[in-house]
């Protein structure tokens, strides 16, 4: 049965989307993107090191005619220096995708929404497909999606702090607000966090640190890959409801005397 | 004459773009280049003179998460 993720009338098989940041080298990136099974991976931009040309280039190591390349604007902090991000990326890369984040300070992390809208204005209209990182609000994720963009990305907790999925009612509620599709983006930690996140139905899950950042990336990788596939599978099957009491699964009838 | 690449001041002979990437061994397809603030689209880079007190940024992709 065919189960595709579609942002912008693009199709993918994977609903697990990763960052190629934090890893101890080259290979181990390549080795944890593998095993993910992730289609979507995003890239930073950032100033080449004119004067040290030795260091070896992400893209020798990265297969784009295999991997779609989703370049962020991680480190900006106003509208206008997302905007520039946006701008290089598109020309350093091959698509209009764009995973734009507008930062609110630096012990957070926490998007800063009047600026992420502007930004995202102007991107749209110059023809970028913005997937904007947010926070869970309904209320800014609905504008968001009214502007033009692709999907939203949710925060389930702040960036890199394996909270996981901290509050998953408004995750839900931005899942009933928005056709787009809703991809959690920040916060999960360990295997069962991609978990809930599939299970409430999101379309998605981006994460970085949660693999890159376990003692065994490469096991985390795999263990994301198959909690993100068993939430959605989970969500698909349709849960049973929660109750308090106990109802026996085996039959009443037939039991001995 | 002097221009400024990310940020640092560079003593450059006259020349296009292309040839100061290739003269700094920077692969043109692997980096995105604004001069003076504005996108240089990669079909300028040889038609494209650098001139004294330009402005370069050449930015490439890095390993990145959000």
């Amino acid at each position: 049965m065919s189960d595709k993720l579609v942002i912008a009338g693009r199709e993918f098989s994977s609903r697990l989307m990763v960052g190629t940041g934090k890893y101890a080298d080259f290979q181990q990136m390549v080795k944890a993107i593998q095993v993910s099974g992730a289609e979507i991976i995003t890239v930073a931009v950032r100033r080449v090191n004119i004067s040290d040309r030795s260091k070896e280039s992400l893209l020798d190591h990265i297969d784009t005619s295999k991997y779609t390349l989703l370049p962020n604007t991680a480190g900006c902090y106003t509208a206008e220096d997302a905007i520039r991000t946006c701008r290089l990326a598109r020309e350093a890369g091959l698509s209009d995708f764009v995973k734009l984040e507008v930062l609110g300070d630096e012990k957070t992390l926490f998007p800063d929404n009047e600026e992420l809208f502007k930004a995202a204005k102007v991107l749209i209209k110059e023809g970028f497909t913005v997937l904007p990182y947010t926070t869970d609000d309904p209320i800014v994720c609905k504008r968001l999606e009214d502007m033009g963009c692709a999907a939203v990305m949710p925060l389930g907790a702040p960036i890199g702090s394996g909270l996981g999925i901290r509050n998953p009612y408004n995750i839900r509620i931005i899942m009933e607000t928005v056709k787009v599709p809703v991809i959690v983006d920040a916060g999960v930690g360990t295997a069962s966090d991609a978990a809930i996140a599939m299970e409430l139905g999101c379309d998605g899950v981006l994460m970085n640190t949660g693999i890159a950042g376990a003692k065994d990336p490469i096991a985390m990788a795999e263990a994301m890959n198959l909690a993100v596939r068993a939430g959605r599978l989970a969500y698909k099957a349709g849960r049973i409801p929660k109750k308090l009491y106990a109802t026996a699964s085996s039959p009443i009838e037939g039991i001995i005397e | 004459m002097e221009i400024t690449v990310n940020g640092e001041k560079t003593a450059i002979e006259e020349m296009s773009v292309l040839s100061f990437l290739q003269k700094i061994d920077i692969d043109p397809k692997r980096v995105a280049v604004e001069l003076n603030l504005d996108i240089l689209p990669k079909a300028d880079y040889d038609s494209t003179l650098l001139k004294g007190g330009d402005q370069l940024e050449i930015v490439h992709f890095v390993g990145g998460g959000r």
